[in-house]
């Protein structure tokens, strides 16, 4: 199969023939229908990536909303009802529809052009996954709307989002839009793992693999194991409030503490699966900048795995105050603080890497930049409330707020920043402008700290989180209205990224293949990548195929360019296996979705909805899985 | 003498870092320790990231060679080990300093409290059972002594945390938990409800008040009293009007008819500081509004609008204002 690169002549005119069959075979066609039953992962990818900015900005704005309301004591822009579904819909909203969409979104993007295949495994499953994921936000969003928004906190924590105390409708929307959710995650880390195991270019050995797709590995297991203690926990809350079960019920011979229990094995978990993907980022964007590989690859990998491993062994330190036994709970202060070990290796590499190399000061560098100052401090600040005598003092107040926003928005989203800087003219063609990419980073970096520094002294000095005013007597109202102000500069940033990137879509410099002179696969095919993503498969002969093979990348040959084909590789080896096709496009996808979307709605008012409601989800099924006759894989 | 009065307090009175209760004290020696170690590593990093950046280099990018990248795995290497040994330092601290949470030595006195939506009750148990009274949402103690508090959730979940005497702990429905509290100083120290727990959890506040030994008992002896009886008309009349009107189907007043459990215990309102746990300094004026409108200083509080007459209201205000 494999075979030196012929000669630039004979190439150019093969190309033009194989491109012209390939784009035949691979293409979305234009129009509605075939934009709505597109199977590219790269359509798709996008479509997620600009779906989960959408939700960013609209949790952007209830920040905003929350930091108005809490720059003066007993403001009154907000009543306690509308404040509380507000902070309930910005976390709910920023964990799952922005942070771990977003993650697995640009990784649909990018693991199968990274790997080196021509569509994500399952694509008509990926399909699905989108509209059901679009559904949820679209379904937590129109109940907000409609004065109907949960108001029980993104952890929803019995009694209070119970039966008793959590009455109308409002606590079952946030339950069902966990479970769709939930459905979008799980079918996105299943393909992502079959990708990463199955479709790698020939020759990506295991220690070939880039640290990104490694982290998206992790991640999809960490998916794979932790979302079925969230289903568990949701559907027993929903059969608690819909058909009068007692799982949390302690009168009835519940606990209230075993919602807490099931809903942090998720919840710590969940943190990981938004932090790893953007550790993966650093640890891939930061060889470009640096201009030398990444320091310690071995290291990068095995501290991902461990952090994945360990990110089960903490949930108990989100309970260090609910009254467990002490010596339970030191247990749990020693395998958080251990967690600090992985994430040092990580940080120790990268400034290895950054010492040994030639920094290049570009948007992503800055951001990665950011992203190590930010990110120690959240790392610290983590060890403190690892602590559980530290811990009884700074628990659920602005401190663990500080805390948390210094990991989620300094660990991953100053790296997805920089990654959308990054990987812009891999997907659109186009280079985002490096001046306003420079200002943004600036206002973003100094606006973080200003809001949230602050906020750990506000908790030390007795603010507690959630509530929705204060009174004057209380010494916080001069930190707070300075968090407000510098909101004011982090949202300008912000403001700044969002023009940058729709300005740059439209009339960016048009960019090069490989813009940034980076190693990995996805720079080895034009920008942006044709349907189907390599005219020839490449063949992987190191970690850094276009630094190392720069001029001569080998390639395979003999997939079929008559129908969708690609290739399937061993585990561990990478070596070629077998010829699979790949499933033409389809609207089913989307029947299914709209049908799973029509059950899950109509069973937040009654239990029927699970039976009737199947019937049209089985319908879809069917049509999504009819026969259609295609021949049986080569291999 | 009691302790100062709401405004003369020390400093922050709801402060991990203005601390005057036993186990808080430690507490706060913990923090600083551990927030002066981190805050070294944090810039012992940015000294390393800074000099990555800016130290002077050859001019053309270097390939990767043996003797640099095994300097670099070296020193790599230590700053991990220098993690480990940190965090091992903190887990071993922190196991040692959970001893901090619980207060050593006898207890004088035990409290029940439950937490509800959104007020404290309070139950003194003390020594023997003729000494039980309950209150609410003000908590006496005398200083130096440690006492126990007994936390029950009794509808969802609540936390108990004044951050000036101790660490938090949580109020959990069908699991009782249980702090223990001693105060070093004389003085006022507020905490409020820290978990979540439904619309009003920003008004869930409550009052912590060390005294000496001999004021406490003071306290405690007029609380232990009934109520008096109204010594002059308008309160007489107050005393009627609460009477008729639903506000005794929750509220509590010993040595009357009043016996309604489901709102705050009222037989020496007039003696706390402050009412609707933390809205309002206790003054006639303030009982009067509160009562007029619970719904706009507190919405969705469980207190419902009881329509009064002015004369009522004022009846009604001046009564409670009288219940020291």
């Amino acid at each position: 199969m494999t075979r030196p690169a012929p000669a630039p002549d004979a190439r150019d005119s093969d190309r033009t023939l194989l491109a012209g069959a390939l784009a035949e075979t691979w293409k979305t066609p234009s129009g509605f229908w075939g934009a709505l039953a597109t199977v590219d992962h790269k359509i798709i990818g996008r479509r997620y990536i600009f779906t989960a900015f959408v939700f960013l900005a609209l949790g952007g704005v209830l920040a905003a909303l929350m930091r108005i309301q809490l720059a003066q004591p007993e403001a009154r822009l907000l009543g306690p009802d509308r404040y509380n579904q507000i902070f309930t819909m910005h976390g709910a909203n920023m964990m799952f529809l922005f942070a771990v969409p977003v993650m697995e979104a640009v990784a649909v993007y990018l693991v199968p052009l990274m790997v080196g295949t021509r569509n994500i495994a399952f694509p008509r499953l990926n399909a699905f996954s989108y509209w059901i994921y679009l559904a949820g936000g679209a379904l937590l969003w129109t109940a907000f709307a409609l004065d109907m928004g949960p108001d029980v906190g993104w952890f929803a924590y019995v009694p209070l989002s119970g039966p008793q105390y959590g009455t109308g409708k409002r606590a079952d929307i946030w339950a069902q839009m966990i479970t769709f959710t939930e459905i979008s995650a799980l079918a996105v880390a299943v393909e992502l793992v079959v990708t990463i195991f199955k479709q790698r270019a020939p020759g990506m050995t295991l220690d070939r693999i880039p640290v990104f797709v490694w982290a998206m590995l992790v991640t999809s297991f960490l998916v794979i194991m932790a979302m079925p203690a969230i289903v568990l926990a949701s559907t027993s809350l929903i059969l608690d409030r819909l058909v009068g079960t007692h799982f949390y019920n302690p009168a009835e011979g519940g606990d209230v503490l075993l919602w807490q229990h099931l809903f942090w094995f998720f919840g710590h978990p969940e943190v990981y699966i938004i932090f790893l993907p953007a550790a993966g980022m650093v640890s891939t964007m930061i060889e470009p900048f640096a201009r030398r590989p990444a320091f310690g690859y071995l290291g990068l990998v095995m501290a991902l795995i461990a952090t994945g491993i360990l990110a089960f062994g903490l949930w108990v330190h989100h309970m260090f105050v609910a009254g467990l036994p002490r010596l339970g709970d030191s247990f749990f202060t020693a395998s958080s603080m251990a967690i600090a070990i992985p994430a040092g290796i990580q940080v120790f590499c990268w400034l290895a890497t950054l010492w040994d190399g030639t920094p290049v000061f570009k948007t992503p560098l800055l951001f990665i930049v950011g992203f190590i100052v930010t990110f120690v401090i959240g790392g610290l600040n983590g060890v403190m409330v690892a602590s559980v005598p530290f811990d009884t003092q700074v628990h659920d107040t602005y401190f663990v707020v500080a805390h948390f926003h210094y990991v989620l928005i300094g660990g991953a989203v100053f790296p997805l920043l920089g990654a959308i800087h990054y990987w812009f003219p891999k997907l659109t063609g186009r280079t985002m402008s490096e001046t306003l990419g420079q200002w943004s980073f600036w206002l973003v970096f100094v606006g973080f700290n200003a809001t949230f520094f602050p906020m750990h002294i506000l908790g030390l000095e007795g603010m507690p989180r959630r509530i929705y005013t204060y009174q004057p007597d209380l010494p916080w109202h001069g930190l707070n209205l300075f968090v407000s102000f510098s909101a004011v500069i982090l949202t300008a940033g912000f403001l700044l990224f969002f023009v940058n990137a729709i300005r740059s879509a439209r009339f960016g410099e048009i960019a090069p293949d490989n813009p940034w002179d980076a190693p990995t696969l996805e720079w080895a095919t034009t920008s942006p990548p044709p349907s189907y993503n390599f005219a020839m498969i490449p063949i992987v002969g190191s970690l850094r195929p276009l630094w190392d093979d720069r001029d001569t990348l080998p390639i395979a040959d003999g997939l079929r360019t008559d129908r969708r084909e690609l290739i399937v590789t061993t585990l561990a080896t990478a070596e070629p296996q077998a010829r699979e096709a790949s499933p033409q496009n389809s609207i089913w996808p989307l029947w299914a979705a709209i049908a799973t979307t029509i059950m899950l709605i109509w069973s937040i008012f009654s239990p029927w909805a699970v039976v009737w409601g199947s019937i049209p989800v089985a319908f879809a099924l069917i049509g999504w899985f009819w026969p259609k006759g295609t021949p049986e894989d080569g291999s | 003498m009691l302790a100062a009065p709401l405004a003369g307090c020390a400093g922050n009175w709801q402060s991990a870092l203005d601390v005057y209760g036993t186990s808080a004290i430690s507490l706060k020696h913990l923090i600083i320790l551990i927030v002066s170690v981190c805050s070294v590593v944090w810039m012992l990093v940015m000294v390393a990231l800074i000099a990555a950046l800016c130290r002077s280099r050859d001019a053309q990018p270097v390939s990767a060679e043996p003797g640099r990248e095994r300097r670099m795995t070296i020193a790599v290497t230590g700053a991990v080990v220098a993690t480990v040994l940190i965090i091992g330092t903190f887990t071993i601290l922190s196991f040692v300093a959970t001893h901090a949470l619980t207060v050593a030595g006898q207890d004088y006195l035990t409290i029940r409290v439950r937490g509800l939506q959104w007020w404290w009750g309070l139950e003194y148990i003390g020594p023997d059972p003729s000494s039980r009274f309950e209150t609410a949402n003000e908590i006496h103690i005398p200083v130096g002594r440690k006492v126990r508090l007994k936390l029950e959730g009794l509808d969802v979940i609540h936390s108990f945390w004044v951050p000036s005497l101790a660490g938090k702990q949580d109020l959990v429905p069908g699991r009782p938990n249980e702090l223990t509290i001693r105060a070093e100083h004389a003085g006022i120290y507020r905490g409020q409800c820290a978990e979540f727990c439904g619309m009003q959890h920003a008004h869930m506040a409550l009052l912590v008040i060390a005294e000496p030994q001999d004021d406490f008992d003071k306290w405690a002896a007029t609380q232990r009293q009934t109520a008096a009886q109204p010594a002059e008309d308008e309160t007489a009349t107050g005393l009627q009007t609460f009477l008729a009107k639903p506000c005794a189907a929750c509220h509590t007043i010993r040595g009357t008819a009043a016996a309604g459990t489901t709102g705050p215990e009222l037989t020496h309102v007039g003696s706390r500081r402050t009412i609707a746990a933390g809205v309002f300094e206790t003054t006639r004026g303030s009982l009067a509004a509160w009562i007029a409108d619970p719904q706009t200083i507190k919405p969705g509080n469980n207190m419902p609008m009881v329509p009064l007459t002015p004369d009522e209201l004022r009846a009604v205000s001046a009564y409670l204002a009288s219940l020291k």
